[in-house]
């Protein structure tokens, strides 16, 4: 890719993404649709409004973290922290709760902490750029995970269910049908898709990951963007930290272990992949419910969490495997017919 | 001047100027609790950190290549809960067969992910991540959620971390091939044509290419020395601590990356030295070994231990922006 004009670049990308892309999203539209099939096979109730829903909360709230995850994938970025960011934001929610102050500051207190691990995160990228994210992150992801461990010990923290209102983040119905969180699921994820689709920013982002480079000499405040993109991640976790509380109604130190995997597995499986510029977020979004879903349906009957373990990763790799291969060949075939 | 230029190789080299940090911390240590620097106590270091010393190995080779494992601590529970398996079902089992056993478990998930992503181009932080959850899925499934506990064990097995024969009744077992492993890649990775070769696709995969090297094989076989050193390391974990649970090793490739970055290896390939990863594993060790020595909570230690990753990484980069300003600076006179 290095070594062509801009105008090149947007020109191939644009073709050969939406060719990629339109099979991508097909083949993920056919996986959802049946897993669909198998889990109203399993379960009468399933495809009934009520049973719908009961299943879609089961994974909206780490689904959170896959609407920025978008674009930290999109600008060829990675964030590995976002579950050490979830505990954190989670373990002051519940200490700050517990020590008087009232919930809705607590919540407050919670996305504040959010946003400021992000932007540690980012300034730490932003200053210094000859590090690799990945290492960044993984550093933040201890430190955040140690404070964490550090403020609780091996205690936890609850007693959230005595205000109904927080508790109802995550239980409460609006009209006795539709989900509070789900509601906002899908403001938020509106949201970000107008932005990462509809917008100058989300123009950018898709140059900033197509070549860093070409796009600050072009006149892209990439650091500026970096920096938004880290701490608006920083704020995501928090509210996934507020919807998790919500749900469980207390708080420990190794809430949203692992979710750094679940929130970049979903971003990947939608066809967001780690290269930076590509992507769509619509995949991303059929992906989060596929694998929502997948990981309900195999709940329903029992299969064990360690076999779901198995089929989690290995459908990450595979997922990726494929439009690898035939980006390749497609590649080198355009290449050897230019030479 | 002749200060300027000793202060120079100091900054200049990562190794002398981990050694100074090793040895600030040693004395801080021992300063605090006089029991630390003691043959026992360094003895118990090695030994209990042996895992890390034979991972970071491994690593470091991934990272050369401009690779990362983050799956090796599943590996690592896959492999040695086999052998523990076969140790509980076939008691007779020598150690040598069970450790073999666990190596070539090791071996076979190394090769998996080095040809996924040799061959077919998946990023390795997103195959390994896969990997990770399938061999730690695989190695509650072969157990069936149970744990081999210290009676299932033959006693050879157990008796193999905490004796001396290999080290002619001097040093532990597990240290004997911590310190093979070391020589071994020292010499490897700085005098034979293999380490060029390791470097030389980690600066530049693409001139590695041209210039006739092999790059796909090279990146299988590292990804698959490291499959085989986490199975080793899977044998040598449940024999030290005679028992074999599935959730064993879970985070340790966090602190084995960590060990690497603080030793000086880069995370963009092609940096990165025997003695240095040595010695970063060596302080992050003596970190998690030290600190509840001298009262610090062990709450505190994986704050603290982030902390000083993210303090490594920075002041590499702020050195490595001096070096390049006074290279740049030689060169414009």
């Amino acid at each position: 890719m290095a070594g062509k004009s801009g105008r090149t670049i947007i020109a191939e990308e644009k073709f050969s993404l939406k060719k990629l892309l339109v099979r991508w999203e097909t083949f993920l539209v056919i996986i959802f649709i049946l897993v669909n099939i198998m889990n109203s096979n399993i379960s009468d109730k399933y495809l009934s409004v009520p049973g719908l829903f009961n299943a879609t909360n089961s994974f909206l709230s780490i689904a959170f973290l896959t609407l920025p995850m978008c674009f930290v994938l999109l600008i060829g970025e990675i964030d590995i922290s976002v579950g050490a960011q979830v505990a954190l934001s989670a373990v002051l929610l519940g200490i700050s709760f517990n020590a008087g102050v009232p919930m809705w500051l607590a919540v407050i207190i919670a996305l504040a902490v959010g946003v400021l691990c992000g932007f540690l995160n980012g300034i730490i990228a932003i200053k210094f750029t000859e590090l690799n994210p990945m290492i960044i992150t993984l550093g933040t992801q201890i430190l955040f995970r140690g404070i964490a461990e550090m403020i609780l010990k091996d205690q936890s923290t609850g007693g959230f269910t005595s205000v109904k209102w927080f508790s109802n983040l995550y239980w409460g119905k609006i009209g006795g049908v539709v989900p509070v969180m789900f509601v906002i699921f899908v403001i938020c994820a509106v949201i970000f898709g107008v932005v990462m689709h509809k917008s100058t920013f989300g123009r950018r982002m898709y140059a900033v990951g197509s070549n860093k480079l070409a796009a600050k000499y072009s006149g892209i405040n990439v650091p500026g963007m970096r920096l938004t993109i880290y701490t608006l991640t920083g704020l995501f976790c928090g509210v996934c930290a507020v919807f998790a509380s919500s749900q469980m109604g207390s708080a420990r130190p190794n809430v949203g272990a692992g979710y750094e995997l679940d929130a970049i597995g979903m971003c990947v499986l939608g066809g967001v992949l780690t290269d930076g510029g590509k992507g769509n977020f619509i995949g991303a979004m059929i992906s989060v419910f596929l694998l929502g879903l997948l990981k309900y349906g195999l709940g329903l009957v029992n299969v064990s969490s360690n076999i779901m373990l198995v089929v989690k990763g290995a459908l990450l790799i595979f997922a990726v495997m494929i439009p690898h291969l035939n980006l390749g060949r497609f590649f080198k075939k355009k290449a050897v017919k230019t030479a | 001047m002749e200060k300027k230029s000793l202060w120079k190789t100091i900054t200049g080299s990562r190794e002398a100027s981990l050694v100074i940090v090793l040895i600030i911390l040693c004395v801080f240590i021992a300063s605090r609790n006089s029991a630390f620097l003691t043959p026992g106590s360094i003895e118990g270091l090695f030994k209990n950190y042996a895992v890390n010393f034979v991972l970071t190995c491994g690593m470091m080779l991934v990272l050369i290549i401009g690779g990362i494992d983050i799956s090796i601590g599943s590996t690592l529970a896959f492999s040695g809960m086999t052998a523990s398996l076969v140790l509980r079902d076939f008691p007779e089992t020598s150690v040598p067969v069970a450790f073999l056993i666990s190596i070539a478990v090791g071996t076979v998930c190394g090769l998996l992910i080095g040809a996924v992503v040799a061959y077919a181009k998946v990023p390795p932080i997103i195959c390994t991540l896969g990997a990770m959850s399938v061999y730690r899925g695989l190695a509650y499934l072969i157990a069936k959620n149970e744990w081999v506990s210290a009676s299932e064990f033959s006693k050879a097995y157990k008796a193999f971390a905490q004796s001396r024969y290999l080290g002619f009744g001097i040093i532990n077992n597990l240290v004997v091939i911590v310190i093979i492993l070391i020589v071994v890649f020292y010499i490897v990775m700085k005098w034979t044509p293999i380490g060029r070769k390791v470097y030389a696709v980690g600066s530049n995969a693409e001139a590695a290419l041209v210039s006739g090297i092999k790059v796909t094989k090279v990146k299988l076989a590292c990804y698959t020395i490291l499959g085989a050193l986490a199975g080793l390391s899977g044998a040598m974990f449940t024999s030290l601590y005679a028992s074999s649970q599935g959730n064993m090793g879970e985070g340790i490739e966090m602190d084995v990356i960590a060990a690497c970055v603080v030793g000086g290896v880069s995370l963009n390939g092609g940096r990165g030295s025997v003695i240095g990863v040595f010695l970063g594993t060596l302080i992050i060790s003596i970190i998690g070994k030290g600190l509840p020595m001298i009262g610090v909570s062990q709450f505190w230690q994986k704050a603290i231990k982030g902390l000083i990753i993210l303090l490594a990484v920075i002041i590499n980069v702020l050195v490595q922006r001096q070096m390049d300003k006074a290279a740049l600076k030689r060169r414009e006179i």
